[in-house]
């Protein structure tokens, strides 16, 4: 029981832990509901403007904007930056 | 230096200053608008009326930062254009020149020709102002008459709704958008707002409004129904605001015809965003727009051939996501059912390539709350609904938008059963991984 209760969060934080939140410029009516909604003022709007991954540090990964925004513009993806095998095929 | 002139202050106005000063480090952009508030999110605008983002938020670029793209900003109406000397004459007095001008003058409700239209507490949703007017005549309401069809109009509802206010929907018809949502969809779509507390009025139409000192007061049906109301809300659809290009001769239609480099039938006129009507070489028609993504691509074209650097625009097949009383949908391509009774033309957020009805097979499921309609053509797909669960909506833009050749689940699909999001969610997936090795 407990084993299955951190294997669950094991990989929810592995997932977190791997992924960006990544926008779909194309759906994105930068209406700023996302960088309203972000608990750490990141400007998640401009980053679905310029369709580039939210690749900021302080990002909590915490799927608010995800959750938030009505056109389904962000996702999290999972990046190759942890993952040798994936990074080295992408170079 | 070459001169620029640039009438609007959109998406469309915006992403053009972006692509000349890209092009051009020298140039002089100027930018003519009569929106005193400059560049927002206009589709935005819904979520500030419903209470989910605050006023400053709309703004998606700083003062400072619009500064930096170093174009001049100048709030004023252009009364008219005279292609001849390359002029625009603006309504302060005195006028501009340019080597290059672009008409991004976007669209404006409609107004319905009834009495009484004129009186305060009739509103529309175009810009900042008439979305403050709302929130401020709603704060006093206690009820309100919504008239019109498509996203607009249910955006609208769903405001007034969110600030309290009694909220009545009137419809031409039997059922809400007709035009690209079928029976099942719109039915979702209605049980969600009346849980909400609105009233849908089916089969009823707006005759006129009555008011006392100006102030509207009550509206009548075309069935003599009276239904008092402090706010009357139109959305029936959209008109190109192109006076300007026919004041000075451009061909136009519904909008302003464009080729695919965004040129007008004046060579150094452009025309981008919902006031162009863009040629389309895949079905041979020129198409009318109000989408926001369309409108930034369009302005980003117009703005590098602007500049002399040649660039096609190539109409994709229309595509929006947006929230229908709270639940998320897709549409994407040919999903129409031809006119719809409550809008005179297409409304904010909508393409008329939507309507087009096409010869092919519908194949759809649903599951509760989430629904799934797939327009099939001969071998690729031709159109979708996705609502309320948006797994499908990325796969299924894709699969369109590039023509996918589905031959080998067509038949699958076809069969009945409700398999259809499985069966696609194995496609996509199958896609995917062939794709990746």
């Amino acid at each position: 029981m407990l084993r299955r209760f951190f294997k669950q969060e094991t990989i929810k934080r592995q997932v977190l832990g791997t992924s960006y939140v990544v926008p779909d410029s194309s759906r994105c009516i930068q209406c700023g509901i996302c960088s309203f909604n972000c608990p750490i003022d990141i400007d998640v709007r401009r980053h679905a403007w310029v369709g580039e991954p939210v690749k900021d540090s302080r990002c909590l990964t915490c799927g608010e904007c995800i959750a938030r925004c009505p056109r389904a513009v962000l996702r999290f993806q999972q990046t190759s930056l942890f993952d040798a095998q994936q990074a080295a095929k992408e170079e | 230096m070459r001169h620029y002139v640039i009438i609007g202050a959109g998406v469309a106005a915006l992403s053009a200053a972006q692509a000349i000063r890209q092009q051009d480090n020298l140039a002089e952009i100027l930018m003519v608008s009569d929106d005193p508030f400059g560049y927002y999110s206009r589709p935005g605008l819904a979520y500030y009326l419903n209470g989910e983002v605050t006023e400053e938020y709309l703004f998606p670029f700083s003062e400072k930062e619009i500064q930096q793209l170093n174009f001049f900003r100048i709030q004023d109406r252009v009364t008219q254009i005279l292609p001849d000397k390359r002029r625009v004459l603006l309504s302060s007095g005195g006028g501009l020149g340019y080597d290059a001008l672009l008409l991004a003058t976007g669209a404006a409700a409609a107004i319905p020709p009834v009495q009484g239209i004129e009186l305060q507490g009739v509103v529309k949703l175009d810009n900042l102002y008439d979305a403050r007017q709302i929130l401020s005549l709603s704060r006093k309401a206690r009820r309100a008459v919504v008239v019109g069809g498509g996203i607009t109009a249910l955006e609208l509802v769903e405001g007034l709704c969110a600030q309290g206010v009694e909220t009545h929907f009137f419809l031409r018809g039997d059922h809400y958008w007709s035009s690209v949502l079928d029976e099942i969809e719109s039915r979702l779509v209605e049980t969600r707002l009346i849980e909400e507390g609105v009233q849908i009025h089916t089969h009823t139409e707006l005759s006129e409004a009555l008011g006392k000192h100006g102030s509207l007061e009550a509206v009548r049906t075309t069935r003599g129904e009276l239904i008092q109301a402090d706010i009357l809300a139109v959305a029936i659809g959209i008109q190109p605001r192109k006076e300007l290009a026919d004041g000075c001769g451009l061909k136009t239609d519904r909008g302003i015809l464009v080729n695919e480099r965004m040129q007008t039938s004046c060579e150094e006129i452009f025309a981008a965003g919902d006031v162009a009507q863009v040629y389309d070489p895949a079905s041979g028609k020129w198409i009318l727009d109000s989408l926001w993504g369309p409108a930034r691509e369009q302005g980003r074209h117009a703005g590098m051939n602007m500049a002399g650097l040649p660039a096609l625009y190539t109409k994709p097949p229309a595509f929006n996501v947006t929230r229908l009383s709270g639940l998320a949908a897709t549409i994407i391509g040919a999903v129409g059912r031809g006119r719809s009774e409550d809008e005179v033309d297409i409304a904010h957020g909508e393409s008329q390539a939507w309507r087009d009805n096409p010869d092919a097979i519908v194949a759809r499921a649903e599951y509760h709350v989430n629904h799934l309609r797939v327009i099939i053509g001969k071998d690729t797909l031709l159109g979708a609904v996705v609502m309320g669960d948006q797994t499908l909506s990325h796969p299924l833009q894709y699969l369109i938008l590039n023509h996918v050749d589905i031959t080998p689940i067509r038949d699958e699909l076809i069969a009945p059963g409700d398999r259809l999001g499985a069966i696609l969610q194995n496609f996509w997936l199958n896609l995917a991984t062939t794709h990746a090795a």
